[in-house]
């Protein structure tokens, strides 16, 4: 079963004046789009790796599960493809993002300070991951959150990455995801998306990890 | 004999503790040798601009203070905090070094001329023809994965042209080639004129590639 583009839950222009129209059309439409293509073709002799599900797959990434020659387009798109799904789903109108719940914000003030001290931290991960990359909030496997930034196309379920979470909240920093109405202002662009966060489905994605799950996409 | 001894130690302690003060260099960004918008309709004024004044010239202040962290780190002795800077000496380093090779490369399509001489000779005998070494060369640029860059290097030791591709800000020298072109790809290259379509920029680059520069780089690899 080959992988498919997932709609939006919300129209290109809803995230305005965050992020722009156009961005989010070639993100979507073309960028994600890029990756669920090539992940289809690399795995379209491998049935059985292509039903192992996107989380699995991604789980995959750097075991011998993966064939070294599919091994960089797997990470790769593979990675895109998850990373790409998790995100839409944790963006929403500027209207429609609220906070978060009561048990996620005792967990941020618990592992960090406060919704403040998270978003130094975070906001910093996001501004110092060199070349092209995303940030992550997630759950640690003691419990905890913590934040990490990891490269290409890579995330923290992946067993390459320096460190293992289950991701909550994530940010892609590549430049196609901000330079039309950024350029390279990226501190501007990481600070206009808290005003876009689907802390509904952050919090979602929080019990979910609490309950030792990834989050569903 | 004490005094001697006391003296000798002196010298001693001096040499261990005492640090050579060390030049610190201020790198600058360049002048370009055309305005921002000469490279039209191939790569815009307004990227170019950005490219320069913006990227560039944040490589620039970020290698100059990382480089001034070092120094003050260095005086101190704090071995820790002078390997902690290396990460950004890299990347703002390598950053600058490329960008400045860049710059030169690149020419006004009204003054482009096509490659001659020896570089014409060596890329003919590699790869059958210049066509050819295109094809190849942009193929590989638009495999970059994330951001980094394709180059043309010269082996010299092998006496040979090779196309090389390195992420982030990676110089070339690290691959102990010397870089003759450097073809950016990292999206802010080229995103606000071709969006996605990293090869539509690696197509049209070479409306652009300043051939003499890249002849003269050879000549002088070869000294």
């Amino acid at each position: 079963m080959a992988f498919t583009l997932p709609a939006l839950t919300f129209e290109y222009q809803a995230l305005e004046p965050y992020v722009d129209t156009t961005t989010m059309q070639i993100h979507h439409t073309k960028h994600h789009q890029t990756y669920i293509t090539n992940v289809n073709n690399a795995l379209e002799k491998f049935p059985e790796l292509a039903s192992l599900g996107i989380v699995d797959l991604n789980k995959a990434v750097g075991t011998d599960k993966i064939p070294k020659e599919l091994a960089t387009v797997v990470r790769n798109n593979g990675g895109g493809h998850w990373n790409h799904s998790f995100f839409w789903k944790v963006l929403t109108a500027p209207t429609n993002s609220n906070g978060p719940s009561a048990e996620l914000k005792a967990a941020i003030d618990a592992s960090f300070g406060s919704m403040d001290d998270l978003k130094t931290k975070f906001n910093a991960a996001a501004t110092t991951r060199f070349g092209s990359g995303w940030a992550w909030l997630g759950m640690k496997p003691d419990g905890t959150l913590g934040i990490t930034s990891t490269p290409n196309q890579d995330n923290p379920l992946m067993p390459v990455a320096d460190d293992h979470l289950v991701p909550i909240l994530g940010l892609d920093v590549w430049e196609h995801a901000y330079y039309l109405k950024y350029q390279n202002r990226r501190p501007e662009y990481i600070a206009a998306f808290w005003n876009v966060v689907n802390w509904e489905q952050v919090n979602a994605n929080f019990t979910a990890a609490v309950g030792g799950a990834v989050p569903s996409l | 004999m004490a005094l001697q001894f006391a003296a000798q130690r002196l010298l001693l302690l001096k040499e261990t503790y005492v640090v050579a003060s060390r030049g610190v260099a201020t790198f600058k960004l360049p002048e370009l040798s055309y305005d921002f918008g000469a490279l039209e309709p191939f790569i815009s004024g307004k990227i170019m601009e950005l490219h320069v004044t913006k990227h560039h010239a944040a490589y620039v202040n970020n290698l100059n203070n990382a480089l001034a962290q070092y120094a003050e780190a260095e005086s101190k002795g704090d071995v820790a905090k002078m390997i902690a800077l290396q990460g950004a000496i890299k990347f703002n380093g390598g950053g600058h070094v490329n960008h400045d090779i860049f710059w030169t490369n690149l020419i006004s399509p009204k003054d482009f001329r096509p490659p001659s001489g020896e570089l014409l000779q060596k890329i003919e005998s590699q790869w059958k023809s210049i066509d050819n070494f295109k094809t190849t060369f942009s193929a590989a640029s638009a495999g970059v994965q994330g951001s980094g860059w394709g180059w043309l290097g010269y082996n010299k030791g092998a006496d040979r042209l090779e196309i090389v591709t390195l992420p982030n800000q990676d110089p070339l020298s690290t691959t102990g080639l010397v870089p003759l072109l450097g073809v950016d790809v990292w999206e802010h290259a080229y995103y606000l004129d071709y969006k996605n379509v990293r090869p539509d920029y690696l197509k049209a680059i070479w409306n652009v590639v300043n051939w003499k520069n890249i002849e003269d780089r050879l000549a002088a690899a070869k000294k």
